[in-house]
């Protein structure tokens, strides 16, 4: 609270004439006397004037208990800082938080200049809608002047642009999405390794191969529901939907699309996993913790066969991760998602990541910046793409021996860039990926069809952004 | 002082200047009230006619939109079933689960050994001690699948249903039963200490039943009090919301998505702060509508 020895002082010296003017005037005057009071106290309470000397970066990022690679990055950023600039001081406030709350938190902060950061972490598919919304900072004049930048892929930095064409983030690392299944597993149950399926029908075959020589097994897990969140569309129904063909936004013309057989095959196919009980079960999949067990305990314990998860899965389980498992380098393998039925290009990945963004309202752009730069020098990137098992958007980190050899799967995983798609990152896509969420949910649980849950999602999008902006293929 | 009063409103006159002065030290009070609850809803209300969101073009300038959020939440399908979430969740958790509970409580104790009457009030109240948050991980783990209710139950040979999801509704409700009961059993208890001893007697000499003495002679004394509790947990377990989220997040397929819950998906999840205060403009209307009937029946004429 905001207990000033000035506040003390001239509430003693106001409330004298406070009391004789109310007792003097009427109502009028009692009013204008609170207000001035409330002035008082308001004033009293406004953050001190900064100090010439020392100037404070505030530098706001997420925290887990099983994510501290990025907190490692900005500790490390702020020591060289610094000890580069005399008399500044970075202010590091990590959010404990998932996904979804820290993007809440990071955007309720961005919301008064007096909270917002000087720097901070930020989702790639929120970067659009919160330029949209004025919270970044447009780079262009920094990057000009920053010799790393062309060590940067050209295809990252697509993630930092804003609708106007400027770029407004600067890329941490990326990802991709693949099966990870245990060998083990597979073996037992008489499937060969390494495991290659070309169809959704090479999948089911497999699954149901493993649910019957050892039915305590959960042969291919899929995420569904609104518990999992992004999770549930970036590893489970995207792979899905893009592999048939059909697509969630029609970039060209801006319009989402609706009423595709692509949609209602893709739930079709969650509802099969689910059905013949070869995915976890519904309630199991709506616990918004689902993913900490997969990664925790079905699939180090054998009693998963194979999932869909991120490229980031081996920070899990190397040294130092949440769930450690020397083993997995040997133990798990790692292949593409198929298309439908082994369509061209032959496998579906999706990407994401994150990036470092600057505050639109900081007061000194260039230490900002700066602070940036370090952050995401080849020293800082290398180590934490390393901790966190990102793929390399830094040519230099992509080159180095120590990044090639920091997990058995950094080779199949990067390779999976050149079939990945990306997120329409419009203002509207959160909602929509909660309709999405939602049908994957309604699915699942058996509540509707998915012809039913397709037609649902269809009247959700239009309901959010409206008829015009909707194309049915 | 006084002079220069009389000469600039020489129609006011001494006492109602004093039972203006005497008003002063409910200032401070007034002047907290209007700015940390009055100027919040009055801003969530405005917000309500706005377009206001957390990202997006929106954020940087809201617009008014009128009556559109509204109208799209009276369409909404979802609002129907959040209503009769939130009135099943108040009438079973509150009126029907804490009142009475706490009621029967109090009641038991007073004829309980005091050994008996210390552990239970001791484990009763213990559930209102814990800070919201705790309480909802404690009915959390108490209520999930491996959790500790589902343990008991197998251990005597029972079924082990997945409370969250296959009852989500019951578990959040029993959460609330035990973490609000304590707040009743204490008013009661107050209220029930206060019955002079003479009327019960009278009541006994007059050959009146231990259920008659309840409901003829302690009930209608205690009636204030019930008024004031209903009232207070009523409106409480309106705004429930931590439990909720921790226990279900609203889940499964919206199956205990009460209006709290909604409005905080609508506002935070997907940023439409424009459709989420109204949402929660809908939920203060019904919470004045509660409090406008309790205070009604606080007061009517005592018989």
């Amino acid at each position: 609270m905001c207990i000033s020895p000035r506040l003390g002082a001239r509430s003693q010296k106001g409330q004298q004439p406070l009391i004789e003017w109310s007792i003097m005037r009427p109502r009028a005057f009692k009013i204008t006397s609170l207000l001035a009071a409330a002035a008082i106290a308001l004033t009293a309470c406004s953050p001190a004037a900064p100090q010439a000397e020392t100037k404070t970066l505030k530098v706001v990022y997420q925290k887990t208990d099983s994510f501290s690679a990025l907190d490692s990055l900005f500790q490390s950023a702020k020591q060289e800082f610094e000890a580069a600039h005399q008399g500044v001081t970075v202010a590091l406030e990590p959010v404990q938080a998932n996904d979804d709350d820290y993007g809440t938190k990071l955007a309720l902060a961005l919301r008064s200049p007096s909270t917002a950061p000087d720097v901070f972490y930020e989702d790639t598919f929120k970067v659009r809608s919160d330029v949209d919304a004025g919270y970044l900072l447009k780079l262009d004049s920094h990057l000009e002047g920053w010799k790393d930048w062309e060590k940067f892929e050209e295809g990252a930095k697509a993630a930092g642009l804003g609708d106007d064409g400027g770029t407004y983030a600067v890329p941490l690392g990326t990802d991709t999405r693949a099966i990870w299944y245990n060998k083990k597993v597979l073996t037992a149950a008489g499937v060969s390794v390494p495991w290659e399926p070309r169809t959704w029908q090479d999948i089911l075959d497999t699954a149901r191969k493993i649910k019957a020589s050892n039915p305590a097994v959960v042969p291919f897990n899929m995420y569904a529901g609104k518990a999992t969140g992004e999770g549930t569309v970036m590893q489970s129904f995207y792979e899905l939907l893009y592999g048939t063909g059909a697509e969630l936004y029609d970039a060209d013309a801006q319009r989402w699309v609706l009423g595709s057989q692509g949609f209602t095959d893709s739930l079709a196919f969650l509802k099969t996993l689910y059905d013949e009980k070869l995915a976890v079960s519904p309630a199991e999949a709506l616990d918004a913790n689902v993913w900490k067990k997969v990664f925790g305990e079905w699939l180090p314990q054998g009693k998963m066969a194979a999932t869909v998860e991120g490229s980031y899965t081996p920070s899990f389980w190397q040294k130092g991760g949440s769930y450690e498992w020397p083993e997995y380098g040997q133990d798990m393998g790692v292949t593409a998602f198929p298309t439908q039925n082994g369509q061209a290009p032959g496998g579906v990945s999706m990407s994401g990541g994150w990036t470092l963004a600057v505050g639109a309202g900081t007061n000194d752009p260039q230490l900002a910046f700066d602070f940036l730069a370090t952050a995401l020098n080849q020293k800082n990137s290398l180590a934490f793409d390393i901790a966190s098992s990102q793929i390399a958007v830094r040519k230099d980190v992509a080159a180095d021996a120590a990044y090639q050899g920091a997990n058995p799967f950094v080779k199949d995983v990067s390779k999976l860039v050149a079939v990945t798609h990306y997120r329409p990152a419009t203002a509207d896509y959160p909602r929509i990926s909660a309709a999405v969420q939602e049908a994957t949910e309604a699915v699942i649980t058996g509540a509707k069809s998915p012809a039913q849950a397709a037609a649902e999602y269809d009247t959700a999008v239009k309901g959010i952004v409206g008829d015009a902006k909707t194309v049915v293929k | 002082m006084a002079t220069t009063t009389s000469r600039r409103r020489p129609t006011v006159s001494r006492p109602l200047l004093r039972r203006r002065a005497r008003l002063l030290p409910v200032l401070p009070a007034v002047l907290l009230l209007l700015v940390f609850l009055a100027g919040p809803v009055l801003w969530a209300f405005h917000a309500s006619f706005t377009n206001a969101a957390l990202t997006g073009r929106n954020a940087r300038s809201p617009g008014w939109v009128g009556l559109e959020n509204y109208q799209r939440l009276f369409t909404d399908p979802v609002l129907p079933l959040s209503l009769a979430l939130t009135v099943v969740f108040v009438a079973g958790s509150a009126i029907v689960g804490q009142n009475l509970l706490g009621l029967a409580i109090a009641i038991l104790m007073r004829r309980a050994r005091r050994p008996v009457a210390a552990v239970v009030g001791t484990a009763v109240v213990a559930a209102w001690v814990l800070p919201e948050i705790v309480a909802a991980f404690a009915a959390y783990a108490y209520f999930s699948r491996d959790g500790t209710l589902n343990q008991v139950l197998g251990s005597v040979g029972l079924g082990q249903p997945d409370w969250l999801y296959s009852f989500p509704m019951v578990a959040i409700m029993l959460a609330n039963i035990w973490r609000g009961t304590a707040f009743s059993m204490l008013v009661y208890r107050a209220a029930i200490d206060d019955v002079p001893g003479e009327v019960t007697e009278a009541a006994l000499m007059d050959g009146a039943s231990g259920w008659q003495r309840l409901a003829y002679v302690t009930l209608p004394m205690i009636r204030g009090s019930i008024a004031t509790n209903l009232m207070l947990i009523t409106l409480q377990t309106l705004a429930v919301f931590t439990l909720i989220w921790v226990m279900t997040a609203g889940g499964p397929a919206n199956a205990s998505t009460t209006l709290p819950v909604l409005a905080y998906q609508e506002a935070f999840k997907f940023g439409d702060i424009g459709y989420g205060t109204a949402v929660a403009s809908v939920l203060i209307l019904i919470g004045l509508v509660f409090g406008a009937a309790y205070v009604r029946l606080l007061r009517e004429p005592k018989q």
